[in-house]
């Protein structure tokens, strides 16, 4: 290949005559300019991807009456006083408990994702690995499922729920949990990812397994398992973040009064941030609103650049396979 | 042994079996039953036997009882379906476009390229819900975009004061914002995964790269396209999130927000609102509605793609 391309090169050259010299030159500008505007280009769009960002954290910074009045640098006040006005009372909120609802959403979460990491994991297994009668027509049918709309699931799945009695405005805090967890533990998109995984592991690995002694079970956790763990974190990650932005379901299945039984985004959407002024008149606060965005997504942010490199990966891997 | 294992998948299946039947078939089936079903009351399932009213009523075909609430019946076919197809026609085909011209970017620059790829992705991440809220603060009649550009006391998004084009002008910015992290991914590595062979023939043709890029690139990143566009037409006609961070759903008491709906906002309102006006059977509807048309827009997309995508 390598020598093709000499001879190929050696054939063209001669064929522009005198003007390598100036064509390279040429070239050279082109490239440069071509280069310059593709990071113009991009660099706009980041500034555009990143400035909500900015001006999240910029917002909750600044006082009041400089953000209403479209502030750009948080330049008003003190800042180390409007940092610890705005956030102090955005966590103290009566509908935003902060603390609380970020234990509720990591127990939510942490339900979802590791509820279902052990059923994609027995599932991929039994899809991969295990011979049965209608093993096909099954998976078949479990991928069909995706195409669905999850609208016409959330209709009956509130209906089942608030038969079951878990879903009515005195609900508790478990049958809120319950009703959360409870319909995201079968994720069949996840048991596609692992189940092409397993596929991959030879089989010589399981006879050899089998010849010393070892039951399926095992053989699942002692080797498949810890071969996928790439594969298990990106599930993790995804399904966790998933779960931590979910609006709709929550937003649909939470019919308790109490703020405190909430996740976060139901509540960051529900609550209206205001402030009892002088005049016993209540007060729209934005800085609060926007302190409590900032609370909301920094926590993800944090887990995403830790495992930037899972997360991409996986979803590019997951995007191109399907 | 084959008998053994036979039950043991079953086995291995089960938990997967049961939350599958529970949560997602026994619902398809129940709901698609639900939206034929006259007066269905979801607390005792009562109902009035079959009929295609449902459907009538939330297509606009079916005449209305006098002195019920009007409005709230011809919400679907005035609102939500047009609504839909609008920010999903927008939006669709600009941010494919867009996702693709920064992918190819990314692919020709070396330096900073995977600082750029972090940024690109942010949004990924990120609640849309919470920076629904920061757009909406920026674009608020009084906030920083007005400020910046000298447009003293124009509402984009006050509920009330709005005009349904200002409001949809604003959808669409932002659920483009959304959409673009997961395209840009994809196309991304594609791209990354091509052959340097390829790039290497077309310089010794002395071919300018945007030719390489239109004649050679694209054909072969045509599956990604392909699957990139029929996962966000799917998504664009599922649009939701994006309204409710940048309207605020609990003060919209006043009604005025209907112009807004989408298919899906039209669902969970009605899944959603008090239990006096709550129609499960319009919304079971509506889904079946979604779904028809989403299973119509992917055969389509299918057809085209035998003829024009390369493998």
């Amino acid at each position: 290949m390598e020598k093709d391309i000499q001879t190929h090169l050696t054939l063209i050259i001669p064929h522009r005559k005198g003007d390598i010299k100036k064509t390279e030159k040429r070239d050279r500008i082109l490239h440069v300019l071509s280069l310059i505007v593709i990071y113009l280009f991009l660099s706009f769009f980041a500034f555009i991807v990143i400035f909500p960002f900015y001006y999240m954290i910029a917002a909750s910074f600044m006082t009041e009456s400089q953000l209403t009045t479209g502030g750009f640098f948080p330049t008003d006040g003190n800042i180390l006083e409007n940092i610890a006005f705005n956030y102090s009372h955005t966590v103290t909120n009566e509908g935003f408990p902060y603390f609380r609802l970020v234990l509720n959403t990591i127990v939510v979460g942490l339900g979802t994702t590791c509820g279902s990491l052990v059923i994609t994991i027995l599932s991929a297994f039994a899809f991969s690995k295990l011979e049965f009668k209608g093993r096909e027509i099954l998976f078949t049918i479990f991928l069909a499922t995706m195409m669905i709309p999850g609208e016409m699931m959330v209709i009956t799945n509130y209906i089942t729920m608030s038969n079951l009695d878990l879903a009515y405005a005195d609900q508790n805090q478990f049958q809120v949990y319950l009703t959360l967890i409870l319909p995201f533990l079968c994720n069949v998109f996840y048991i596609y990812l692992l189940r092409q995984n397993f596929k991959q592991i030879p089989n010589e690995l399981y006879l050899a397994a089998k010849v010393d002694g070892k039951s399926d079970w095992q053989y699942l956790w002692k080797v498949m398992v810890p071969l996928a763990m790439p594969t298990l974190i990106t599930i993790f990650i995804l399904q966790f973040i998933e779960s931590w932005n979910s609006y709709v379901w929550p937003r649909t299945i939470i019919l308790s009064n109490n703020p405190e039984f909430s996740v976060l985004s139901v509540a960051l959407r529900g609550t209206a941030f205001r402030y009892l002024d002088r005049l016993d008149q209540w007060r729209p606060m934005y800085t609060w609103q926007m302190a409590a965005t900032v609370l909301t997504t920094v926590p993800l942010l944090i887990l995403f650049i830790f495992f930037r490199k899972y997360i991409m990966r996986g979803i590019a891997r997951a995007g191109i396979k399907g | 042994m084959e008998r053994k294992s036979n039950w043991k998948g079953w086995l291995y299946l089960s938990p997967a079996l049961i939350l599958i039947t529970l949560f997602t078939l026994f619902p398809i089936i129940n709901t698609f039953i639900i939206s034929f079903m006259k007066d269905y009351n979801y607390s005792s399932g009562a109902n009035q036997g079959f009929t295609f009213e449902n459907y009538g009523i939330v297509l606009g075909l079916t005449p209305l009882v006098p002195g019920e609430d009007q409005t709230r019946m011809t919400e679907f076919i005035r609102y939500a379906l047009p609504n839909t197809l609008l920010i999903t026609f927008v939006t669709v085909p600009i941010s494919v476009f867009l996702s693709l011209m920064i992918a190819v970017g990314l692919n020709r620059i070396k330096k900073v390229r995977s600082f750029f790829q972090t940024i690109f992705f942010l949004p990924y991440v990120t609640n849309t819900i919470a920076v629904g809220m920061v757009f909406a603060q920026i674009f608020s009649s009084t906030g920083l975009f007005n400020s910046i550009f000298g447009l003293d006391e124009f509402h984009w998004l006050e509920v009330g004061q709005t005009t349904w084009g200002r409001s949809m002008f604003l959808i669409c910015l932002y659920v483009i914002w959304t959409a673009l992290p997961f395209k840009i991914l994809i196309f991304a590595s594609a791209l990354q995964n091509i052959d340097k062979q390829y790039y290497d023939a077309a310089r010794i043709d002395s071919s300018p790269r945007w030719k390489t890029d239109l004649k050679i690139v694209f054909p072969m990143i045509s599956p990604q396209i392909l699957y990139v566009s029929v996962t966000s037409f799917i998504s664009g006609f599922k649009e939701y999130n994006a309204i409710i961070g940048l309207f605020n759903r609990s003060y919209t008491s006043d009604g005025n927000l209907s112009d807004l709906y989408t298919v899906v906002y039209y669902i969970y309102d009605q899944i959603q609102s008090d239990s006096a006006v709550r129609h499960l059977d319009y919304a079971a509807a509506g889904s079946v509605i979604l779904f028809v048309i989403i299973l119509i827009f992917t055969l389509i997309q299918m057809q085209v793609s035998k003829k024009r995508v390369h493998y």
